[in-house]
């Protein structure tokens, strides 16, 4: 504290110290905490608030395990939300390797540089593009029965498989700038020495590449399963009624069933299923916080 | 052929699919612009038109989103950008657990889903302020995620800056708000703008936080997925098109200047 006084003033400090506690405080942990107690509580009428019967309650969190539905439904989202974090890691671990460690020096601005532009191109957009591909009229319906592999056109919107498909294509970019950056810093030679000695593609790549990527990895895949579980673009554009995804449910209590501890419940029960991802996926990869948190 | 070339010819078959995938959808989605189908597809193919992008330019409820977005996202700039330059200052200058814990906290929204950062937000400003949905709970609840992103920028600015000048600065006998305005501020500048310029995309692109904190307010990206749910036109794909078009060529600036900033300022590691 003395270096920052030292360095800034006492009238910096002051402003300094004044935005980062309002920043913290008013923008980040308290609405947290906030979220948290209102998930506790029972959902009453403004006049009964803080009256008798406004105590800490546990049944906003039931309401998960006695609604067949909605359990059903978050369940789908995990299952689901794993499922796009591994074929997306299945997807861009060959081109993220290519990229960091095979790839010719000249050639590397231009490629990164095809990855950078989709990145930046709005999420909503990328799944709009699916949209219009996925529909009943669409490209890929005529494209399949034009093959032959179907006699008439499917309902690929609507389903799970749809939002599924989306999802991969939006988050895809969020695996591979990670797992390249991991793979960037391994050293070449080392591959060369394991070549040298005999050892085949499977083997350097289990014990010398997949090591030493372990802190992207995990970086990777758990952006690529937050965005996913956290998703509400995807699953509204390309799912429907029968493939309803938690967060839907989630804003469903806010804005339909007018239930906002209800919807705070639902809201931290997601927090903890992205919390328990990223300690899962430390623990996994044995990588730290600051490995992650870079 | 020998087992070396198949392995060359097969990575670049898997390269050539990749970037096939990537962009694939998205000509896909600005070819539909030109077809002149009630309903935008490219199968079948009606015929070339350039009317929807004449029936984009009509829909006042397009403008309307359009003003809103801008001004969330110049309210996030005028928030979130400080906000991080006033972390970083205060990081680089501790070194300690308490650095650590700061940073962690700091960090925290970037691994939170976006709608518990708007649901939060909403609870928070209701509850302690009365304040509901709109423009304002919009650009805070936008800032407090994206104030982490320019916070990270300015850190990594910082740390290749050589401190030693603002000390010679206050040895001579500079104030600490002469150092800060002439030394820090002026070093700091490009990543000002590049925490602006990014803070600025990442406000019109949200979606998932501004949905439960925009109250009766509709940004550009709200409307557009209320146009694919209900009255698809192809004017939707132009307005995609031209956010794209724009999309891409400031990446390639960003890009274009990144590198150049970098290339004069080699890393001393």
């Amino acid at each position: 504290m003395g270096g920052v006084l030292r360095r800034y003033g006492p009238v910096l400090t002051a402003a300094i110290l004044l935005a980062v506690a309002a920043w913290l405080l008013l923008l980040v942990v308290l609405p947290q905490l906030l979220m948290v107690d209102f998930s506790f509580r029972p959902s009453l009428p403004p006049s009964k608030a803080r009256g008798p019967e406004d105590v800490y309650t546990l049944r906003n969190y039931a309401t998960l395990w006695t609604n067949q539905i909605h359990l059903a439904i978050f369940l789908k989202t995990i299952w689901a939300s794993s499922l796009v974090t591994a074929v997306t890691l299945a997807v861009c671990y060959p081109v993220a390797f290519y990229m960091a460690q095979v790839a010719p020096r000249r050639r590397l601005p231009l490629l990164v540089l095809m990855l950078v532009v989709p990145f930046w191109i709005n999420e909503l957009l990328r799944t709009f593009a699916w949209y219009i591909i996925l529909a009943f009229n669409g490209p890929l319906n005529a494209l399949l029965v034009g093959l032959g592999l179907y006699s008439e056109p499917q309902r690929l919107l609507g389903g799970d498989a749809g939002v599924i498909i989306g999802m991969v294509y939006v988050y895809i970019l969020f695996m591979v700038f990670p797992l390249m950056n991991a793979m960037e810093s391994l050293d070449r030679n080392q591959i060369e020495a394991a070549r040298d000695l005999g050892a085949g593609w499977l083997r350097i790549h289990r014990r010398i590449v997949i090591p030493h990527a372990k802190p992207g990895i995990a970086v990777g895949c758990i952006m690529t399963f937050m965005l996913a579980a956290g998703s509400y673009a995807v699953p509204a554009l390309l799912g429907g009624p029968q493939s309803r995804w938690f967060t839907e449910v989630i804003y469903n209590w806010f804005f339909e069933g007018g239930n906002w501890n209800q919807g705070a419940a639902y809201a931290f029960i997601l927090l903890i299923l992205c919390i328990a991802f990223i300690l899962l996926m430390m623990r996994l990869f044995r990588v730290g916080l600051t490995d992650i948190a870079k | 052929m020998t087992a070396a070339t198949f392995r060359r010819w097969l990575t670049g078959a898997y390269l050539v699919l990749f970037f096939g995938y990537l962009f694939l959808p998205l000509g896909i989605m600005a070819a539909a612009t030109f077809n002149s189908s009630r309903f935008p597809t490219i199968t079948p193919w009606m015929g070339f038109t350039l009317q929807w992008f004449g029936a984009l330019w009509a829909d006042q409820r397009m403008w309307q989103a359009l003003g809103t977005s801008l001004l969330v996202g110049a309210g996030v700039i005028a928030v979130a950008v400080p906000l991080g330059l006033a972390a970083a200052l205060l990081l680089d200058r501790l070194h300690s657990r308490a650095r650590t814990f700061l940073y962690a906290v700091m960090v925290s929204p970037l691994l939170t889903p976006g709608v518990i950062v708007g649901i939060s937000t909403l609870v928070f400003w209701r509850e302690w302020f009365g304040v509901t949905g709109g423009l304002f709970l919009t650009i805070l609840a936008q800032s407090s995620f994206i104030a982490a992103y320019a916070m990270l920028l300015f850190l990594a600015r910082l740390q290749r800056f050589d401190q030693t000048l603002e000390e010679a600065a206050l040895d001579l006998g500079a104030t600490h708000g002469q150092v800060f305005r002439r030394i820090t501020l002026p070093y700091l500048t490009p990543a000002i703008l590049s925490a602006s310029f990014l803070a600025f995309l990442q406000s019109f692109e949200n979606y998932n936080t501004t949905l439960f904190v925009r109250g009766l307010d509709t940004t550009l990206t709200v409307y557009i997925a209320s146009k694919v749910r209900t009255g698809l036109t192809p004017a939707v794909n132009a307005l995609s098109l031209i956010l794209i078009a724009l999309t891409i060529l400031g990446a390639v600036v960003y890009e274009i200047l990144r590198r150049r900033e970098a290339r004069r300022q080699p890393d001393p590691a």
